[in-house]
């Protein structure tokens, strides 16, 4: 590891008495951002509009499953006001996000593999023109055999979804991971109580409130311009140059303010492809916007999985072993896949510590709208599996489950049974202030009938070091611009998708430069004027961008304090920069402000500024697969959560969830529990509310707001978010993760509280209420058949 | 095509548009006031919400034709009545929502926010369940909805004198108790999201509002 990449937990700068303090650090300062949502001044991809702009709209497949034999676009251009018609003929490259698995074309070229799937796509010079032309494309489809189950898909294969001329046999088969770890059998052969169960896990998708939307220019002197509500910004240029065939170097893509994604927006999406190939054919700048009823056909959302697990343990709840069979049903492409695969088993060996440990996951392509990443990506399925399973053993050996689960702590500093380094982790402290908080130990098994107490704990990754391409370029990189004004300006690759992560790169700034909150502006998410950064995805951008911020803004400091410093005569030791400052230690009445200092600096030194980045130290285990998951730093979560259950409905209401999250460090707090508090209602909501799922022809079941129902005010739970700071020593001053990690519990909890109310196990979701009446009418049929049997004897 | 004449923030305005156009569509691409959002299109997410003579409605809802003769509000609109009223600054139901870091991705919270504004200028003292039922009509995907709430009862805290509740995730210092010289506000920078798009003006401000250290 570079010592660039690694900066300590402690404040930059020694005050007069020795001491270190943070200046803005631990603060719940403002956002950059948040005046200019709260007045609508903030601009989101819909809000550009460039004068001659066309509208693009985009003729979707009405069969899950065919070839196209034949498009006709004649009618369509002929229609006054068309400017532009085009079809998968147009861009046949394809593409995906993870390079191995290039498996979409911006339009579909000779197949259509979901209802949804786009197939050719109009400009004109209004919506309601480009929607009337798509009436008039003729398109002939030859039907194909459709695949909605995926144990069908995979075992009947007649029409591969992906035909692989050169591995027929792989079917619809997408991947296959499977991984063992010490001795399973050992371990199973060494427990005392042998738990083994399946496990179902629905689909649910992100549901940003705003929609894709994308808007392309292209000049003449051939500068094709970008806006999208995109994530990840770099993958969208890679993509693009590679798609339409042009060098990277004259695209620039960049990311306006964004409306919320969760993972929904991390891949390159066809309207992105779309809109820039109108723009060059047209020569006009062209925008579109997708309706709700597409974003639901474009889904990316959470992979449904069946899962079943085995768990051994002694009879002091240490869990000897674990073995899991997952089958994932990917929907209609890759996307994200591949991790996908590897993470519903990798992500798994924390918080708790096993000696031995199996796991096969196989993905499959159906005639569904594709899956992807989701908040908590590829691990909130085994999650939920597994602590609903932790409780089943904590159950068989009455053991109290937060006690069994600190029974397995792994502890701090150690490696996981798949190799993974574990530095920080404050799940220990984490149990403790939900058990607090809930007053477990007052009301856990003794609510009256009905309400319940449940308890479950998480790890999750601060980023990862597989880096997608395989490259050995920094992963995140930025720069700062100091000018005379006093203003420092950062510039970051990074996407702030309204987790607040330019505030952060603007707090830290003003840490390490003493600077007040104001003297720093932010520039984020546009390939021309922003050093690469990969993108919000994996939890990484805190830790990863955060610790770039460190090294470049420490540089920078490096220079200031040196021109000061020689300008005074004194030793550089003696400067300290703070509000606005700069001061001599020793000598309080020799300062400056910053942009005093800033000029002196400027005219000893030339042009100001610095660059700063940061790459993951060599992590994971030494196998296939093995650096996949494998983060610099882990955050763990518990949470424990309050529910009612109505035996005459079947309806169950969580009233309360606590939730403790070990985020190293809270560099902001107010945001760190922003994002614990909605990873929370995220994950409730997916147990209850939400299911995203098609018909039996695979026509999407509902896509509005209305049908998917995402949780009002009135539907979501006391949210109580208690922060736990561990300290990573290496995380930016010791910061890790917050946004994903807090999802994880909330499910497996809910069902845990649901069996301590009422004494039923729901091991599939979601839990509409007709699970719950008829688990409660077996579980009084089982009794009732205890009861006769007792009485006959 | 269709000339409307709607009363817009104050302001009488003529515009020509489409004559089966949405309010939602008049305002955001014959006006330019890309304040409210489209969410859904379909009056499920409340994103669209503006205010007509003072109560929430769905502006993606409602045929721009029928707003004529009505006050419209929209988000934008808050700020400068604020300052004409002699206040300073965005509106308080705006300036809590962002000092309670009520404001995510903040494509709801136009929307949102004058569904708050409009329950305060109604109910001087809306007890949660209140403030929870009032803004039921705005789906939120981010915040899981507890800063916002936070942010309604600072706002009311702030007009009634009352001293705030302090948030589960600052069991220490409530970060927004007063301060013998007003409130402990922290600080607030320009925003710089925008900024390099060239297309889009600098949102924001550059008010400080006190040291936060």
């Amino acid at each position: 590891m570079a010592s660039r990449d690694q900066h300590g937990i402690h404040p930059p700068f020694a005050d007069a008495d020795g001491k270190r303090r943070f200046g803005v650090i631990g603060k719940p300062l403002r956002k950059v951002d948040g005046i200019a949502k709260a007045t609508g001044q903030a601009v989101y991809a819909d809000d550009i509009q460039l004068p001659g702009m066309l509208h693009a709209k985009t003729l979707r497949s009405p069969h899950a499953h065919a070839r196209i034999v034949r498009i006709d676009t004649s009618r369509a251009e002929a229609l006054p006001g068309v400017h532009a018609v085009i079809t998968g003929r147009s861009m046949p490259i394809p593409y995906g996000v993870i390079p191995w698995t290039p498996d979409e074309n911006a339009l579909a070229v000779d197949r259509v593999r979901f209802i949804g799937d786009e197939v050719a796509a109009v400009a004109a010079v209004d919506e309601d023109t480009a929607n009337a032309a798509l009436e008039l494309i003729d398109v002939e489809y030859e039907l194909l055999a459709v695949y909605l189950d995926p144990v069908e898909a995979l075992e009947n294969c007649t029409d591969a979804i992906h035909p692989n001329p050169k591995r027929p046999e792989r079917g619809n088969l997408s991947k296959r991971v499977e991984l063992d770890f010490g001795d399973v059998a050992d371990g199973f052969e060494r427990a005392d109580v042998i738990v083994e169960d399946d496990y179902t896990f629905h689909g649910t998708t992100h549901t940003a409130i705003e929609p894709h939307c994308a808007v392309a220019t292209y000049s003449p002197d051939k500068l094709l311009t970008l806006w999208s509500a995109t994530q990840i910004t770099h993958y969208v240029h890679r993509a693009l140059a590679r798609v339409l065939e042009l060098p990277a170097h004259s695209i620039r893509v960049i990311q306006p303010c964004l409306g919320g994604a969760f993972g929904g927006k991390s891949d390159p999406f066809s309207l992105e492809f779309c809109v820039a190939k109108l723009a060059m054919i047209t020569g006009r700048p062209v925008k579109m916007l997708w309706t709700r009823e597409e974003v639901f056909y474009a889904h990316r959302g959470r992979h449904p999985m069946r899962l079943h697990y085995k768990t051994g343990a002694t009879k002091d709840g240490k869990v000897t072993a674990v073995d899991a069979k997952i089958l994932i049903d990917g929907g209609a492409y890759s996307s994200f896949g591949l991790v996908t695969t590897y993470y519903s088993g990798q992500l798994l060996t924390g918080p708790y510590d096993f000696p031995a440990y199996h796991y096969d996951s196989t993905r499959v392509f159906t005639n569904k709208p594709p899956c992807g990443p989701k908040r908590g990506h590829g691990s909130v399925q085994p999650r939920f599996a597994f602590e609903v399973q932790l409780d089943e053993v904590a159950e068989a050996l009455a053991m109290d489950p937060i006690e069994l689960r600190r029974a397995n702590w792994q502890g701090e500093h150690t490696k996981t049974v798949n190799g993974q380094r574990i530095t920080s982790n404050g799940f220990m402290q984490c149990l403790a202030e939900v058990e607090r908080a809930s007053r477990w130990k007052e009301r856990r098994g003794k609510l009256p009938f009905g309400r319940g107490l449940g308890v479950a704990g998480s790890m999750y990754i601060s980023g990862t070091n597989y880096p997608i391409y395989p490259n050995d370029m920094p992963q995140a990189g930025i720069q700062l611009k100091v000018d005379r004004s006093g203003l420092v300006m950062a510039f970051t690759g990074g996407n702030d998708i309204g987790q607040g992560s330019n505030t952060v790169v603007r707090t830290i700034v003003c840490e390490e430069l003493g600077l007040e909150p104001d003297m720093v502006r932010v520039v984020a998410a546009d390939t021309d004027l922003c050093p690469v950064d990969l993108g919000a995805y994996s939890s990484r951008v805190t830790f990863m961008v955060g610790n770039a911020t460190i090294d470049a803004a420490r540089k920078l400091r490096h220079q200031i304090a040196g021109a000061v410093a020689a300008e005074w005569e004194i030793d550089p030791g003696r400067i300290f920069m703070g509000s606005g400052q700069v001061f001599d230690l020793e000598d309080r009445a020799k300062c400056i402000s910053s942009m005093e200092a800033f000029q002196i600096a400027e005219a000893r030194c030339d042009t100001l500024g610095s660059t700063g980045a940061y790459n993951t130290p060599t992590l994971g285990g030494d196998y296939r697969g093995g650096t996949i998951g494998a983060s610099p730093a882990y955050s763990f979560t518990a949470h424990a959560v309050e529910v009612q259950v109505d035996v005459e409905t079947g309806r169950i209401t969580v009233d309360n969830c606590w939730i403790a999250h070990d985020c190293g460090r809270a560099l902001n707090p107010m945001l760190v529990a922003g994002q614990m508090e909605g990873s929370a209602y995220m994950g409730l909501a997916e147990a209850v509310l939400e299911h995203h799922d098609v018909n039996r022809f695979g026509l999407h079941a509902g896509p509005s707001l209305l049908d998917y129902r995402i949780p009002t005010s009135v539907d979501t739970p006391e949210l109580h978010a208690l922060i736990v700071e561990s300290l990573d020593p290496e995380g930016p001053y010791g910061a890790k993760e917050a946004g994903e990690g807090p999802l994880h519990p909330s499910i497996p909890a809910i069902s845990n509280a649901v069996f301590d109310a009422v004494g039923i196990r729901l091991r599939h979701l979601p839990f509409t209420p007709g699970k719950v009446l008829a688990a409660l009418r077996e579980r009084r049929a089982a009794e009732t058949a205890v009861g006769s049997a007792k009485e006959s004897v | 095509m269709r000339v409307l004449n709607l009363t817009v923030n104050g302001d009488a305005t003529e515009v020509a548009a489409p004559a089966h156009w949405t309010l939602l569509e008049v305002l955001r691409y014959r006006m330019g006031l890309t304040g409210s959002k489209q969410g859904c299109d379909k009056g499920d997410c409340g994103a669209c919400t503006v205010l007509i003579d003072g109560e929430p409605q769905l502006s993606c809802l409602t045929v721009a034709a029928l707003a004529e003769g009505h006050e419209i509000t929209t988000i934008e609109g808050l700020l400068p009545a604020h300052l004409r009223a002699g206040g300073e600054g965005p509106d308080p139901v705006q300036e809590a929502f962002d000092r309670c870091g009520a404001l995510q991705c903040g494509f709801c919270q136009p929307g949102m926010i004058l569904s708050a504004r409009a329950l305060l200028s109604e109910n001087p003292a809306p007890t949660r369940d209140e403030i929870k039922a009032a803004l039921s009509g705005n789906l939120c995907r981010c915040t899981g909805y507890t800063q916002i709430y936070q942010a309604v009862e600072l706002a009311l805290a702030e007009a009634t004198g009352a001293e705030p509740a302090s948030p589960s995730w600052a069991p220490g210092e409530n970060p927004w108790a007063k301060t013998p010289e007003g409130n402990a506000r922290p600080a607030v920078g320009a925003a710089g999201l925008t900024e390099g798009t060239g297309v889009a003006p600098s949102g924001g401000d550059s008010r400080t509002n006190g040291k936060a250290h």
